[in-house]
């Protein structure tokens, strides 16, 4: 591969020097594995609120994705997620409010704060958004090519790293029209990862995917938090993701935001929509259509009462499955103790069932990593824990 | 929606139940003002590709394989076409002056439809149809597969990456095959003069340089330029706002080439009124 390339790397390093010199301090030796000298950074949303023209897609979102944790956004098909991801990073604008990443709110500053403000984000898009004229190297090695002086070399270890690390080392010279839907979010997620970013936004990582490589993506995001102490914002639908990955959990419907806070507080949670949601089940507010009328939820419920199958799949006892932990050998995540701290000064103020289960993730955690990772084999869940050690 | 009431109070932080936004600036919305929308981020776009050409770095690499393509693409249409469009003028124009018995002429009325007139709009036709559909396509393919997000995203801007390229190489060609297609243009009226309506050689060069001035010339690559220029820019705007889905892209494309059609022809009676007022015709 590498020595394919001769007189497009000469071409390239001669373009690299003439390159601007500011910024490109961030970034990092090959190996990236610095954990504690670079922290995640809080996105603040406030009163966000978005729509197309006469149509809404969300109003009034105010939330905080903590400082180096990993938060999940839920959602029913169509609640405008991806909107909202879109809005984080400047790329769609909101009409009210602000979000503030690192002193610039996004939502109003001007365009080249707004081109600074982005080489924070990493961002995987739905369908990796890989560009179909570029060779997956080319595709990954490009932000590296565009905001840095690294000689080819260098990028060709930053490169092979990044693909290794998404499990498509040997696949360099394929082109995104030939490979599978699942390779080509991997790839896109390795080209989020090339420059170190501090914020990384993952627009549905699981769609496409089967479970078992769903579960390995999730291993993959904790890995890297635990890595790069990024903030991570995952954008999905699916259960197996939510009830695993974060540290966080919030859910959009019909325009709002349901409720944003601490996974226990999801996943305990009586609200229907949510507890619909996590279950899956055809009985509760969310229908197949937008709206839903309570004639509709009465005949439903009176189908299920009399025996018909409610839809639903996932386990009841959601609410238990454990939180993934890095993959043994990884430094352990920082933003746990962080969280820990934000959570208990804030557990007043959150319902019986959530303060309950936040305690008792405490106390299991307390018992040291070899417990919590026994535990986490225990669970079928947590495929990705248990055979994370072979990677 | 009462099924949606929080069961355990504060499980939930409801929001206040106000889902209709207040209709924000309702005049901007109106849907009859979209072609004056449409205009106005046509103005946007251009001027962001004239700043956005003096800013580093510049994509020198991306210029020259899009030079390579629209030259490749345009040179053999634009010359094929210009023959013709050459011959057919020395003959109305030749066959019309005969009857005044001036034939000898027909040299000057070469200069002035071809090289003025033809020989740009054959140019912009080609560059728009030929290399201007092709950008819009591959723009368009590009913003439906959320490139140009991923783009932005990653700190580069797809203007300064993409569209300055393409649209500088578009002008580029434009200019350079403005002279092609006129010495083409007016080398197929020769022939035809001389050898289908038997004129002489020495009359058709002699009232081609009694009456061509130099200013021809530079109106006709001052044309040639803009044309370009709009033809690229036109096909850019239209490749980085398609509709949604495949169907947007083809659609973006068809509008590129016939809003490009329209308006160089508009533009072209403006030059040519502007270069009649301000440049005095040669007295032969």
């Amino acid at each position: 591969m590498a020595l394919t390339r001769p007189l497009e790397w000469r071409l390239l390093g001669k373009r690299i020097t003439a390159r601007r010199t500011l910024a490109r301090e961030r970034l990092r030796a090959p190996t990236p594995v610095k954990a504690g000298l670079q922290m995640g950074i809080e996105v603040v949303v406030e009163g966000l609120s978005k729509s197309f023209g006469r149509s809404p897609v969300w109003h009034d979102v105010t939330l905080t994705l903590p400082a180096g944790e990993v938060s999940v956004m839920l959602g029913p098909s169509g609640t405008g997620k991806t909107v909202f991801l879109k809005s984080l990073v400047g790329l769609l604008k909101p009409e009210r409010g602000h979000v503030f990443v690192d002193g610039t709110d996004i939502v109003t500053c001007s365009e080249r704060q707004l081109y600074q403000a982005r080489r924070l984000f990493g961002v995987m898009f739905q369908d990796g958004a890989l560009f179909g004229s570029m060779s997956l190297y080319d595709n990954i090695a490009f932000p590296l090519r565009e905001h840095t002086k690294l000689r080819e070399r260098e990028i060709a270890d930053i490169v092979m790293e990044k693909m290794g690390m998404v499990g498509l080392a040997g696949e360099e010279a394929k082109f995104p029209g030939q490979i599978s839907g699942g390779m080509r979010k991997r790839a896109g997620l390795a080209r989020a990862l090339v420059l170190d970013p501090q914020i990384i936004l993952c627009d549905e990582p699981d769609s496409g995917l089967d479970p078992v490589r769903t579960a390995y993506l999730s291993q993959l995001l904790i890995d890297l938090n635990a890595e790069i102490d990024a903030t991570i914002l995952i954008v999905t639908h699916n259960i197996q993701i939510a009830a695993t990955v974060p540290d966080n959990i919030g859910m959009l419907f019909r325009g709002e935001l349901v409720g944003f806070g601490p996974r226990e507080l999801l996943l305990t949670s009586d609200e229907p929509v949510v507890s619909q949601f996590l279950a899956g089940r055809r009985i509760g507010p969310i229908g197949m259509a937008e709206e839903k009328d309570l004639a509709t939820i009465a005949a439903e419920q009176a189908q299920v009462d009399s025996g018909h199958h409610d839809g639903g799949t996932a386990a009841p006892d959601l609410r238990i499955v454990t939180q993934l932990d890095p993959t043994p050998g990884m430094p352990p995540r920082q933003a746990v103790q962080r969280r820990k701290e934000r959570v208990m000064s804030m557990l007043h103020t959150l319902p019986p069932a959530a303060r309950e289960a936040i305690l008792d993730s405490f106390s299991g955690a307390a018992a040291g990593p070899g417990m919590s990772a026994g535990e986490a084999a225990g669970q079928g869940m947590d495929a990705a824990g248990a055979w994370g050690g072979e990677r | 929606m009462s099924a949606q009431e929080p069961t355990v109070p504060g499980a939930v932080r409801r929001l206040p139940p106000s889902a209709v936004l207040p209709a924000r600036t309702p005049v901007a919305d109106a849907p009859w003002l979209a072609p004056l929308r449409q205009t106005g981020e046509f103005f946007i776009l251009a001027a962001l590709v004239v700043r956005m050409t003096f800013k580093r770095p510049f994509q020198f690499r991306e210029l020259v394989e899009q030079f390579w393509f629209v030259a490749s693409v345009t040179i053999l249409p634009a010359a094929l076409v210009s023959i013709p469009f050459g011959a057919v003028i020395a003959l109305q124009v030749g066959s019309l002056l005969q009857q005044f018995g001036a034939q000898s002429f027909t040299g000057a009325g070469s200069v002035v439809a071809v090289v003025q007139q033809a020989s740009p709009l054959i140019v912009a036709l080609t560059i728009a149809g030929a290399g201007g559909s092709a950008i819009c396509a591959d723009l368009g393919a590009r913003t439906i597969r959320e490139e140009m997000d991923a783009m932005e995203v990653m700190g580069v801007s797809p203007v300064q990456r993409l569209v300055v390229p393409r649209v500088l190489a578009v002008t580029g060609v434009a200019v350079l095959l403005n002279g092609l297609t006129s010495v083409v243009g007016v080398l197929g009226g020769y022939f035809l003069n001389v050898y289908v309506q038997h004129g002489t050689p020495g009359s058709y060069l002699s009232s081609f340089s009694a009456l061509a001035q130099l200013p021809d010339l530079y109106i006709s690559e001052i044309k040639a330029l803009i044309f370009g220029f709009l033809a690229g820019v036109i096909a850019a705007h239209r490749g980085l706002n398609p509709r949604p889905g495949p169907k947007g892209v083809g659609d973006a494309v068809n509008e590129s080439v016939v809003i490009a059609f329209l308006l160089l022809f508009v533009v072209n009676v403006v030059l040519t009124a502007i270069y009649l007022q301000v440049v005095p015709a040669k007295v032969a």
